[in-house]
């Protein structure tokens, strides 16, 4: 164990470069987000990950943000165990017709000013459960979402260009 | 076993690797009697449909794999789950979705039914309205000084699905844990029939995306052995090598994050590396970091790009040299092994009375592996070692995924140095019939049973994830040991909510 601390001390950091913001992200953002909100927020984002309904692959690339190629918390930004705590919710899936009050209820009991991240295909619009009797639909048929992130599931550097620009939009 | 429901049934003809055998009710409910005698035949899976319902078994000693159906107009069958608990989720399940009752079931509270569908029995040929006044779940009861209730989720604290436990405690310790699953079901089931093979395909792919190469693989398998498809060489043994890629990244995935759970994040750093190094070498070879959609039937969607071959070799080369100084640094850690050690144990007899499959069989000493019995292609031709524990702790879980990193890395060699060239896809021909197959994923074994129509539609599929036998055994594993070594226990045996709730 030493001799792999030693190793990396000696290496360095194997952290990737952050991305760009990404300009759709910013421009879905931008008519939402008020001025007052923006100079409360600072540059530190504190994120509710839900689980509404995904097949769990959103969940592994979520997960991914934290390992030490991505490390999410460079950007000031962390996951935290509370909706009390946070400042965005984070939603997977196509709602299902079980998680439906959960999620509103997490909403609910997130403080003011927050934001609604909703991310992989199906959280946009049910996705490949479209028209199931299981599902309400997206994300936004239950809270409203201030942005989207596509992709099934989408690639950790896509969820961090989306966050960047979340934060970037709300300087 | 063969020769027995043979002996009380009819054989069907288009079922196919596996025989199918139609029995009348008497038939049936002497099999249940017979099942009580025979501890040695497990239950593989118990689904329904309309009008019928399917379970399939398996004789250990032998091997020897076989469905038994029964014709139910009235919507009745004897119950199994008085024999094999493992039945009993899965009859609650087709109770809440076709509205077929099993007789004297256990437990008969609904399961995946949360009263919040705008149908009930949605799978069933009329389904009625919803009942529209969703009453309290009825908890099993719990009484005795001393005793509290710690109600957790279905929204939880760390980036994970949702699930409700219900823990019943005395002090810190946990004296019951009760599990109310249903959360994320998406109605995949309802939404799979009726649908083309292309189509379900791609559901089937998200039936659980940590195992979505595995899922796949199962429809795939299911489907060529229904219409009795070809598939190219090439094609098999890349889908083997896709597998194993999964494996490989699912096993480092957890056994950081299960250190983690121990609090001890060093090897969630370390572990967390080599398997965003997976991922990657994954999305280089075939597009996708998952391999999401890569597995479909006749074959594989994308090929091995050129120099596929050579980065997977160097893959390979630098987790032989990272992991094992990490495993050293498990295994030598006091404060970690502190942790893990005799900590949320199952009994071996609890793992076989289930049929559980994967690390949470395996570290209890039941060492079914589906790539060796009944075994699919290439695995037979390939050399590898199927670990077993007796132990049944989490840290036997831990040993477990290690092991099994070990022989994927071996595997995943192999199939490099022998993958033959031709095609990667062979059209799936239009033939009707009934097709099941059985996969190993990182989870343990999945069974999928499909019915294929002469014109590429699927009139049922049923995937049925290995975490249906090993959630109960959650409940059994916690018992004694303290509320806060509930996320170690949970996450060393990592069920799957998706794949249960669908």
């Amino acid at each position: 164990m030493l001799k792999t601390i030693v190793r990396n001390l000696l290496r360095g950091p194997v952290t990737m470069k952050g991305p760009a913001p990404a300009e759709a992200g910013i421009e879905e953002l931008a008519s939402r987000l008020d001025r007052a909100a923006r100079a409360r927020l600072g540059r530190s984002l504190s994120i509710r990950e839900v689980d509404a309904g995904s097949c769990n692959g959103c969940e592994l690339e979520i997960h991914a943000l934290n390992n030490v190629i991505y490390d999410l918390e460079r950007f000031g930004m962390r996951f935290v165990a509370s909706p009390r705590h946070a400042d965005v919710l984070m939603v997977t899936g196509p709602v299902t017709a079980n998680m439906r009050d959960a999620l509103f209820r997490t909403w609910d009991a997130t403080p003011d000013p927050k934001w609604v991240v909703a991310v992989g295909g199906c959280a946009l619009d049910g996705g490949l459960f479209k028209g199931s009797y299981g599902i309400v639909g997206g994300v936004g048929s239950v809270v409203p979402v201030d942005l989207h992130i596509p992709g099934c599931p989408p690639r950790p550097i896509d969820l961090l260009a989306g966050l960047v620009a979340l934060v970037e939009a709300a300087k | 076993m063969l020769d027995h429901l043979a002996s009380i049934g009819t054989r069907a003809g288009d079922h196919r690797p596996f025989p199918r055998f139609d029995l009348d009710r008497e038939a049936w409910a002497a099999l249940v009697a017979t099942l009580a005698e025979k501890p040695d035949w497990s239950l593989v899976g118990l689904w329904a449909d309309t009008g019928i319902v399917h379970m399939a078994l398996r004789e250990d000693a032998s091997g020897a794999v076989a469905v038994v159906s029964l014709a139910c107009p009235e919507g009745r069958f004897p119950s199994v789950g008085g024999v094999r608990p493992a039945a009993i989720r899965l009859e609650r399940a087709v109770q809440d979705l076709f509205g077929v009752t099993a007789e004297s079931l256990v437990d008969p509270r609904p399961w995946l039914d949360h009263d919040a569908w705008p149908i009930r029995l949605p799978l069933s040929a009329d389904p009625p309205d919803p009942l529209g006044h969703p009453e309290p779940y009825p908890f099993l009861p719990v009484e005795g000084p001393g005793l509290h209730q710690i109600p957790v989720g279905p929204v939880h604290a760390g980036i994970i699905e949702p699930g409700h436990f219900r823990f019943t405690c005395n002090g810190e310790t946990v004296v019951r844990l009760e599990q109310r699953l249903g959360y994320v079901h998406k109605g995949t089931e309802w939404l799979m029939a009726g649908r083309s093979v292309a189509e379900v395909a791609k559901l089937s792919a998200r039936v659980s995306g940590d195992s979505t190469v595995a899922h796949s693989l199962a429809f795939a398998r299911a489907v060529e052995s229904a219409t009795g498809a070809a598939v190219p060489a090439r094609a098999v043994w890349l889908r083997a090598l896709m597998a194993e890629l999964e494996r490989l990244a699912n096993h480092l995935g957890d056994i950081g994050a299960i250190c983690n759970d121990a609090a001890f994040a060093y090897m969630l750093a370390e572990c967390g590396l080599l398997r965003e190094k997976v991922l990657r070498a994954a999305d280089a070879c075939f597009g996708h970091r998952l391999m999401m959609d890569r597995v479909i039937p006749g074959g594989v969607a994308a090929d091995l790009a050129d120099d596929g071959r050579q980065l997977l070799a160097r893959l390979v080369t630098d987790l032989r040299e990272a992991f094992p100084p990490l495993i050293h640094t498990y295994d030598e850690k006091a404060s970690l092994q502190d942790r893990t050690v005799a900590t949320g144990r199952v009994a071996t007899e609890l793992v076989r009375r289930f049929g559980a499959g994967g690390h949470v069989g395996r570290a209890s000493g039941r060492g079914q592996d589906a790539r060796r019995s009944p075994g699919y292609a290439p695995y037979d031709e390939l050399d590898f070692e199927v670990p077993v524990f007796a132990d049944g702790d989490v840290n036997a879980r831990v040993w477990i995924r290690i092991r099994e990193v070990e022989a994927s890395l071996g595997l995943v060699r192999q199939i490099l140095d022998r993958l033959p060239e031709g095609p990667v896809h062979a059209p799936v021909p239009a033939a009707a019939g009934q097709g099941m197959a059985l996969v190993e994923s990182f989870r343990g074994e999945i069974m999928t049973w499909v019915a294929v129509r002469e014109d590429g539609i699927v009139t049922r599929c049923h995937p049925r994830d290995p975490s249906w036998f090993q959630w109960p055994l959650l409940e059994a594993a916690i018992e004694g040991n303290i509320v806060a070594d509930f996320p170690l226990c949970n996450k060393s045996f990592n069920c799957s909510y998706s794949g249960h709730d669908l």
